[in-house]
């Protein structure tokens, strides 16, 4: 229990509830953050020594209280307070806060942190990066190398953001029901950018980039342990949850993208699709649907289908078109275009999607799935001009190298 | 005597390990686990998903509560589980409430995922 992995470990795992309890004692982010960083310090000295705590997030919690409240008497000349180890009443400390510790306040504290780093000032990649930063202790390096910059600029992005998220401004009232539901949907679209962030990476820059994704559930798992009655939290999870479980079909060995269709289902993770499936059935039952819940059942009927030929088309088609209604958008109606091709033939998909055209004249994926439909319908000349348009637009040399082996089938008969 | 070896742990922790270190815990427990099965001694084995997966079925006065989440109560003791196979939530929540239909008393039935399962095989 005491090796340097398990300590290391139970740090990462307490370190969102610790900072945000101490974030609530001091109000300052700064003082918050040396007050853990210290209480860790203690704790890599204590731990193998003493065993650890029964408590290690109350412990961290209590020490980190009582180092940070200490280090502001010495800076005023006051009286210290005795180290910890002389401390008769950590034992009795360390219990009060751990009955608490159950209580609404962790909950919100937990909240607050994450909701602090959404300021609407701040762009996604820094809300992102403070987000790992603060919440999720990844060092500036770990998170510089999942973005793919130098550390020094992640360092000063990472400063600036802090900054833009000045104390002054941090929201330190208990929220009510209606801001406490706002917190949470910052929160999770949070959640859900951090783990695109990782997802929509190239297969060159997946390896750096896989923690985003690990991070992005472990934070979705966390906000559902405190909100277990949510039934979008739990769509936001399962959602990530069957998502990523599909990473190591989705690149071939040169790193071209392998679609849905075509990719080694023995390689999807069966327990992460358990657990999103278990989920996402646990989240229906509430009868409250949402965007996440609805994305979530999506990638559920993909995940049920063991052979791509009996995925649930006309199931996947219902659920777009709620989720049109939820949140219209052009992309979803694209999206949903799939499935009306394979349910209902591709002239109506066609017929769905070219109203689309003037609005994703810029999107890569419209030209590339219009360019599909027109091809499965023997037009090769318009799946041609379609493709070349898609090839231009293509965000990666991957998504080009797809398209262009359309174009040669294209040319072949 | 057959026993049941219940495993506890601090979930956030175990969920805070590597990849790498999660199945490095899984290699050691499998040396244990094999040494077990030679000797005829291991019967099945279950390591459930987290609790975040979990709901929970009480009895109550009238129809049964289902609540999100995992059992908290410590006044109830643990005393005994079933492993059964089902297409979705609701079928497991139905066997449950056939279970607490059939057990007079109070009590709650945790329905959690197994996320890995062995059948294993004892002499017993």
């Amino acid at each position: 229990m005491t090796d340097p992995s398990w300590i290391d470990a139970a740090l990462t795992a307490a370190r969102p509830q610790a900072v945000g309890a101490l974030l609530r004692y001091f109000r300052n982010l700064d003082t918050a953050e040396e007050a853990f960083q210290e209480a860790c310090l203690r704790a890599l000295r204590n731990w193998p020594k003493n065993g650890p705590p029964r408590d290690p997030t109350a412990w961290l919690i209590f020490v980190g209280r009582n180092s940070a409240i200490d280090t502001a008497r010495r800076q005023t000349k006051q009286q210290p307070l005795p180290p910890e180890d002389v401390l008769s009443d950590l034992e009795d400390a360390e219990t009060a806060i751990v009955e608490k510790i159950d209580s609404a306040d962790y909950r919100d504290d937990i909240l607050r942190l994450l909701f602090i780093c959404c300021h609407p000032d701040l762009p996604a990649t820094q809300q992102i990066a403070l987000a790992l930063r603060i919440v999720s202790g990844l060092s500036v390096r770990q998170i510089a190398r999942a973005f793919l910059v130098g550390e020094s600029a992640m360092e000063q992005r990472i400063t600036r953001a802090k900054g833009r998220v000045s104390s002054g401004e941090i929201p330190f009232e208990t929220p009510d029901a209606f801001e406490r539901a706002e917190r949470l949907a910052a929160v999770s679209a949070m959640v859900y950018l951090i783990f695109n962030e990782g997802y929509s990476a190239g297969s060159a820059e997946v390896e750096a980039r896989f923690p985003l994704c690990d991070e992005a559930i472990r934070l979705a798992r966390l906000l559902l342990r405190i909100f277990p009655a949510e039934p979008e939290i739990m769509g936001l999870t399962a959602l990530l949850m069957l998502q990523h479980a599909r990473a190591k079909a989705r690149f071939d060995a040169d790193g071209a993208v392998i679609l849905l269709d075509n990719q080694d289902r023995q390689l999807w993770n069966q327990t992460m699709i358990a657990e999103g499936l278990a989920l996402i059935d646990k989240a229906v039952r509430h009868r409250r649907p949402g965007a996440y819940q609805i994305q979530a059942a999506i990638a559920a009927l993909h995940a049920r289908a063991r052979k791509p030929e009996d995925t649930d088309w006309s199931g996947i088609d219902l659920l777009y078109a709620t989720l049109e209604q939820i949140t219209p958008s052009p992309v979803i109606t694209l999206n949903r275009s799939i499935a009306v091709a394979k349910v209902r033939g591709p002239e109506e998909a066609l017929v769905l999607i070219e109203p689309l055209e003037d609005r994703l004249s810029g999107y890569f994926h419209f030209f590339g799935v219009k360019g599909g439909l027109l091809m499965q319908l023997g037009r090769k000349e318009e799946a041609r001009v379609a493709f070349d348009r898609a090839i231009a637009l293509a965000n990666t040399p991957a998504e080009a190298a797809h398209i262009r082996m359309h174009l040669d089938r294209l040319s072949q008969n | 005597m057959l026993y049941a070896i219940l495993c506890y742990n601090m979930e956030d922790v175990v969920g805070s390990w590597s990849k790498e270190e999660d199945d490095l815990v899984m290699e050691r427990l499998g040396v244990v686990q094999e040494k077990l099965a030679k000797a005829g001694k291991l019967g099945p084995v279950a390591r459930l998903l987290p609790t975040t997966a979990a709901t929970t079925l009480r009895k109550a006065r009238g129809e049964p509560l289902i609540i999100d989440g995992p059992f908290a109560e410590t006044k109830e003791q643990f005393l005994g589980f079933y492993v059964v196979d089902c297409d979705s939530l609701d079928e497991a929540l139905d066997i449950a409430r056939d279970l607490a239909k059939a057990n007079p008393g109070q009590g709650s039935y945790e329905i959690r995922p197994i996320g890995l399962f062995r059948p294993g095989s004892t002499s017993q």
